[in-house]
């Protein structure tokens, strides 16, 4: 190492957040979501149907990586939230005739407040027995929905009439996929937000040790909870989504809404695109829309099967999926959340 | 006195989510893996028994002999590949690629053996009873998983005490980087704890099917039960394992004493119930310990 580069390494080095090429990419992004807004008036049905589906699967994915990928928290019962979503709207919007899309507004909220009293109970699990014991949460939803004659029971629900009643099949389309677009949106530009301030931070130490961070003052109670509610939120909004765009539900059984396959989805997207990139599960939302669109119905039960073996092929292979592995490979940050160091050189 | 039935049944339902949970606590206590496949692999077992007892036509019982021995194999090759790779990636890797698992088998397992539900014969026992009084039966095929379970946790403390094995079990859970040191091949240990775990499902899993009909997606619910059962009964310890299990099955069998349809969801809500007790306990632990350094 020659002397001149070790007497001036401040000259050469940075620390940096915004490149130009996030700068620039940030900005057609938030263009493009604009830009997004216009589809009901340029596609046709199916093209919107198959947004919405798209924008749920990205609010999924989103929310299921905020809380493995940097609150460590691997959960197999963001199903619970999903379900109460898409439940907590038939209860409003059907049983006491609210408008269905103040009553997904509305739900969004009713799962972020029922949240915040089971953070209290099952973040102090750690590990497995949160992912087990979040579970555990998800099938007693389901049961104490399943229950409740007024939600129809074990046999499920439907939502037809509520949105029926007050609008045409197009215009449910078209206000669905606004409130998917603006919930995907939203939650994208929170978490974004959320992670770039003193909560990112924080959370960052507590992923790498959760005992020094606690000993170094970070409070890991409160860190983990901001997260987890905001996920239950989150998920919750994609129920009530789900809802509006597949109408009718069932609670229980591995494929109903409260079902443990949606785990088997946000897991898949997340380790496809890349846990604990703020860019990846987006990725990973896309190739499971792709795989969802051109070949669930091909494959039958191969399907799952081929979620499941991919999930373990990825973890253990490729652990920083799609995007993590072109991250690494050319350093670049579209969506910056961290610090990085660069060279003079533009290099690492 | 159907009250007390209820309580009986529930204890006896215990030794069998004891028995489930068995495996679960072993992986756990050895391997720090928690194995989101367990009740999977338990539904395997049950599916195996069933090709066994269809094509050579003998009891479940002699059936069940040769998927035990394929249980062993199969639990070892999961941990030297699948599963020791996971532990190397990263803590919560296990738990990706054994949910993965999960998913992977629930639907071979409907497409090999269809959606249909089957059950396995339990002989003449199984529809034995011991009748105590007019309102108070006891099925022996219960008392006989009970009997089962406890010789099993027995059998397993015993060999965690007192063998070459049990000794390098325990000292590979304490610490087993020391433990390469001194000799002993850390992952071959692993190994064989994870094929002691996957065979005790197994067996779980075929006195499952004799108790009750089964289908592919009855894999999740073992586990949740089986993990219950260790939370309640405090995780790493065998025999609270047992009284774990106890617990969840007086809890489901007087719940659904009340209403049939409250059988799980009283086992949940006592399971949360602890977990909530826990969770206070720990916080108000940790104020006071606060106020002490203040």
């Amino acid at each position: 190492m020659s002397e001149q580069a070790v007497a001036a390494p401040s000259a050469a080095l940075r620390v940096e957040r915004w490149s130009p090429v996030s700068a620039v990419f940030t900005a057609l992004l938030v263009a493009a979501m604009a830009l997004l807004a216009f589809a009901p008036m340029l596609f046709g049905q199916g093209m919107l149907d198959n947004l919405i589906q798209l924008y749920f699967l990205v609010i999924l994915a989103i929310m299921w990586n905020a809380l493995a990928g940097y609150g460590g928290l691997v959960s197999v019962g963001q199903q619970a939230f999903i379900g109460i979503g898409a439940y907590a709207v038939v209860f409003l919007s059907v049983e006491h005739s609210l408008n269905p899309y103040l009553a997904m507004l509305l739900a969004t909220l009713i799962g972020g407040g029922i949240a915040i009293p089971l953070a209290a109970i099952v973040l102090w699990l750690r590990g497995g027995a949160f992912a087990i014991g979040m579970w555990v949460v998800a099938e007693v939803f389901a049961l104490l929905v399943s229950l409740d004659a007024a939600l129809g029971g074990g046999t499920g629900t439907s939502a037809v009439l509520a949105f029926n009643l007050r609008y045409t099949p197009e215009q449910r389309l078209r206000n669905t996929y606004w409130f998917a677009l603006a919930a995907a949106a939203l939650l994208l530009a929170i978490l974004f937000a959320l992670l770039r301030g003193r909560l990112g931070v924080s959370l960052q130490a507590i992923r790498d040790n959760e005992d020094a961070a606690a000993s170094l003052g970070v409070h890991v109670l409160l860190g983990k909870g901001v997260l987890f509610v905001l996920a239950g939120a989150g998920c919750t909004a994609a129920g009530a989504v789900i809802l509006a765009w597949q109408l009718s539900i069932l609670p229980l059984g591995p494929d109903s809404i409260f079902g443990v396959n949606w785990t088997a989805k946000m897991i898949f997207m997340v380790l496809v695109g890349g846990l604990g990139t703020f860019e990846g599960p987006i990725i990973g939302a896309v190739v499971l829309y792709l795989l969802e669109t051109y070949t669930s119905t091909r494959l039958g039960v191969w399907y799952l099967v081929l979620l499941g073996g991919i999930a373990i092929g990825v973890a253990l292979f490729m652990p920083r999926g799609i995007w993590g592995s072109l991250q690494e490979r050319f350093n670049v940050r579209l969506l910056p959340v961290g610090y990085r160091l660069r060279g003079a050189g533009g290099g690492r | 006195m159907s009250w007390v039935n209820a309580v009986i049944h529930g204890i006896l339902l215990g030794g069998f989510y004891a028995l489930l949970a068995t495996g679960l606590s072993l992986m756990f206590g050895v391997m720090r893996i928690i194995n989101l496949a367990h009740g999977s692999l338990a539904l395997v077992g049950a599916y195996m028994t069933f090709l066994v007892v269809e094509h050579v036509h003998v009891s479940t019982y002699l059936g069940l002999l040769p998927v035990l021995a394929g249980a062993l194999v199969v639990g070892y090759l999961l941990q030297r590949t699948m599963l020791e790779r996971s532990l190397r990636a990263g803590e919560l890797v296990p738990l990706l690629t054994t949910f993965g698992l999960l998913i992977a088998i629930a639907n071979l397992l409907q497409y090999f053996f269809s959606p249909d539900v089957r059950g396995l014969s339990a002989g003449g026992i199984g529809t034995a009873n011991w009748r105590v009084s007019g309102s108070l039966t006891i099925p022996w095929f219960d008392v006989l998983v009970l009997g089962i379970a406890i010789v099993v946790l027995g059998g397993l403390q015993l060999l965690l005490r007192y063998t070459q094995l049990g000794r390098e079990l325990r000292a590979t859970a304490a610490d087993p980087d020391t433990v390469e040191l001194l000799g002993v091949n850390a992952r071959a240990v692993y190994g064989r704890a994870a094929a002691i775990a996957v065979a005790t499902a197994a067996l779980a899993g075929v006195f499952y099917a004799m108790r009750s009909n089964f289908d592919p997606s009855t894999g999740p619910t073992q586990l949740i039960y089986a993990f219950e059962a260790v939370v309640i009964g405090g995780i790493g310890s065998l025999w609270g394992t047992l009284v774990g299990g106890i617990v969840l099955g007086v809890a489901q069998t007087v719940g659904a004493r009340i209403d049939v349809q409250y059988f799980a969801l009283a086992g949940h809500l006592v399971f949360l119930a602890v977990l909530t007790f826990r969770a206070i306990r720990q916080s108000v632990g940790l104020r006071v310990l606060r106020r002490v350094e203040a």
